[in-house]
């Protein structure tokens, strides 16, 4: 675009200096892409997804050989679950093609003779009738060539058109292949492939084995699973994406299909520059883009902060249930200015920050006192208590965790002081605290719990793991509460 | 050979109009098998992979036998012949006083199942079918390896795709789904529109492969079996 513009600035320089008296004529068309002259062969290349060739840049055009291997293969969808592919190149989606405008590209498509069915190629990218298809119809052990020039610039899909078509797509028969408008496309740091599918199984999401295609639920486009690079996690955990801060990103993003319109987000980005649809037009500072079935855009966006960017179809249900989340990994310094992170983190009290309690008729205080219970009773419902509301924090022996929460087994902050330990099951505590040495900075809930109950819970404590045996009564706790 | 009674059918590609005659004929139990084919090539040197005519078959002719008559290591005797191109099947199936099927004959006795003669509407019937597509490798499989059909003929479906002698007359065009635009009215690709069973998918993928065929491709899962008239 920015070459582009220079060019024409360039141009109108040159009609100035030659003073030239007729106006330039208004085409209609753009220049004729037909006519750019191609000069020497070379050998595409392929790149499995999320990778992309490098870049073509400012290279003349040239005739261009793709060699593209068609294989049916058996695969994982997710754990357990097995899929039986249809491939271009052996992955889903296929091989990524990079090309330019004005590029003679020869393709030549092989079905592999283990293949049991016959398949066609239908690149958007071609000029010509079915894109293709009709003349790379091929049997299983067969191979047919035929060449087509790249005319527009942009980012197509490409997919199998052969009957049924529907199934040959849902099986993950679909790619991209760019082509780069002269001069190339803008310089990034980082460029990767990403492109969304639907599955269709006979099985519920996630049932195990191997899934055949379900084509009832295809027609009724009730998708199994919805996922980035064909298959469930295919761009999680180790198979992230990865940069570092201060670099730009591009995405190519494509939308096999065959039924579902994609939402593309990246939660926590927002896409600097958003090819369209794939073509020219650029869209800036978009949050999702849409990518129809049979699409495909090109999103740009500089990472600025570290940290893990999920890549998601917002249409949400896909991305949590169904498979359609990947992830960007950026590493680097922080950069607070920009995002803080955690910056506090305390105690919530819907009613405000200071405890309320009703006034408390000093007359009545007397009569509220209730029945003891025998301490052995008390340990048994204490530890009762314990086990469902203390438990996974301070765990079963008291020992709590290591830098996290402190112990209450032996523990000298405890024992020393029974009224104080009331006050934080009450009230919950936040700030730092040292018992038996070690430093603890964490945050401790207030228990909604009865008087009873905190009388029963801390004389269950009070009395395991080498504690001093304190009896807490209910009006311990009373006392606690109301001074 | 077992005798099938003929009747009218309806194809996939067709309407009730539609409807296609079939006569009474005999069919092979089974696919030819390896061990026949090395037979036919001893008597019939001509058709031995060194000798036959590039016209008559592709360079994947036989592609897996260790010579002229010795099958390749990994083959079994039973299992279907492969890797023949359709003169060749043309050729073995007249030397046996034969004849290839038609479409419509072998598809006539495909259509059933164990127990019915047309099954196309059941559902085990299809899944059956589409469930070979999803195995590898099973012309590996020896012949009567998967069921009996209600005509007494095994291996229709399960093992290996079948020459037919007119292969080529349902056209699918390399664009599927310009079919419905040609002449010839018969089946669209994935337009399926005139089709009469929507569901019947299977069998679109059958027209497929055929309609991608040339009669000098040899294919690894590609055999054939024989008919003959019954002159009854």
């Amino acid at each position: 675009m920015k070459l582009l513009k220079a060019v024409c600035i360039l141009f109108a320089g040159s009609l100035l200096l030659v003073n030239c008296k007729s106006e330039p004529k208004q085409e209609l068309a753009k220049a004729d892409s037909s006519t750019i002259y191609i000069k020497g062969t070379m050998e595409a290349e392929l790149t499995s997804p999320p990778f992309v060739p490098a870049p073509i840049g400012n290279r003349t055009a040239k005739k261009l050989l793709v060699n593209m291997e068609i294989l049916e293969k058996e695969g994982t969808m997710t754990d357990g679950v097995q899929y039986v592919y249809w491939t271009f190149g052996g992955t889903v989606p296929g091989s990524f093609i990079r090309t330019r405008v004005g590029d003679e590209i020869e393709f030549t498509l092989s079905n592999h003779p283990d293949n049991k069915l016959p398949h066609n190629i239908d690149m958007h990218a071609v000029t010509g009738p079915g894109g293709g298809a009709e003349s790379s119809f091929v049997a299983p052990g067969h191979e047919k060539t035929f060449s087509f020039k790249a005319l527009n610039p942009g980012l197509f899909v490409y997919h199998c058109a052969t009957a049924p078509v529907g199934m040959h797509i849902a099986n993950g028969m679909y790619g991209l292949i760019l082509v780069e408008p002269e001069g190339g496309l803008p310089k990034v740091d980082k460029e990767y492939y990403i492109m969304q599918g639907d599955f269709y199984t006979k099985g519920a999401t996630d049932e195990k084995g191997l899934q055949p295609f379900d084509m009832t639920k295809a027609i009724k486009e009730d998708a199994d699973y919805v996922v980035f690079n064909g298959k469930v996690g295919a761009l999680t955990g180790d198979n992230a994406i990865t940069a570092n801060v201060g670099e730009t990103v591009r995405l190519f993003v494509g939308n096999g299909g065959p039924n579902l319109t994609s939402s593309f987000h990246v939660i926590g980005e927002i896409f600097d520059n958003v090819h369209v649809e794939g073509g020219d037009l650029i869209n800036t500072n978009v949050q999702t883009t849409s990518i129809p079935a049979g699409g495909a855009a090109i999103v740009d966006f500089k990472v600025e902060v570290p940290g893990t960017f999920i890549l998601v179809d917002h249409a949400i249900f896909r991305a949590f249930n169904k498979g359609a989340l990947g992830m960007l990994k950026v590493s680097g310094e922080e950069n607070k200015k920009l995002y803080s992170g955690v910056k506090q983190e305390g105690i919530y009290h819907p009613e405000g920050g200071t405890i309320q309690t009703m006034p408390v008729d000093k007359n009545k205080k007397e009569v509220a006192v209730t029945t003891e219970k025998p301490l052995a009773k008390k340990i048994v419902d204490g530890k009762q208590i314990y086990m469902t509301t203390c438990f996974a924090c301070h765990q079963a022996e008291g020992q709590g965790i290591p830098n996290a929460f402190p112990p209450l087994a032996k523990s000298d902050y405890l024992n020393a002081d029974v009224n104080r330990a009331i006050g934080i099951v009450l009230h919950g505590k936040t700030g730092e605290i040292t018992v038996n040495g070690n430093k603890y900075n964490s945050v401790m809930t207030r228990q909604t719990l009865t008087e009873g109950e905190v009388a029963d819970v801390m004389t269950y404590v009070y009395n395991s793991w080498g504690n001093n045996k304190t009896n807490v009564t209910i009006k311990n706790v009373q006392d606690v509460k109301n001074n | 050979m077992v005798a099938i009674k003929g009747g009218a059918y309806i194809p996939l590609y067709g309407r009730d109009s539609m409807k296609v005659e079939i006569d009474n004929f005999l069919m092979d139990v089974y696919p030819v098998t390896n061990k026949d084919y090395v037979a036919f090539v001893k008597k019939y040197p001509k058709w031995q992979k060194s000798k036959v005519i590039k016209l008559f078959a592709d360079a994947s002719y036989l592609r897996d036998w260790k010579s002229d008559t010795l099958l390749g290591e990994n083959k079994k005797e039973n299992s279907p012949i492969t890797q023949v191109s359709w003169f060749a099947a043309k050729e073995y199936c007249e030397c046996q006083g034969k004849r290839l099927p038609t479409v419509d004959e072998w598809e006539y006795v495909a259509m059933a199942n164990k127990k019915m003669p047309d099954a196309r509407k059941q559902k085990e019937y299809n899944a059956f079918i589409l469930s070979w597509y999803e195995k590898p490798k099973t012309f590996n499989q020896t012949i009567g390896s998967t069921f009996k059909n209600y005509w007494e003929v095994y291996d229709l479906h399960g093992l290996v795709w079948e020459w037919t002698s007119d292969f080529n007359s349902v056209l699918i065009t390399g664009e599927s789904r310009k079919d419905v635009d040609t002449d010839s009215n018969l089946f669209c690709g994935s337009a399926a529109i005139n089709a009469t069973d929507l569901m019947n998918y299977a069998a679109f993928m059958r027209y497929a492969i055929r309609g991608s065929l040339k009669a000098k491709y040899t294919m690894k899962n590609l055999g054939f079996r024989c008919v003959k008239d019954d002159k009854k």
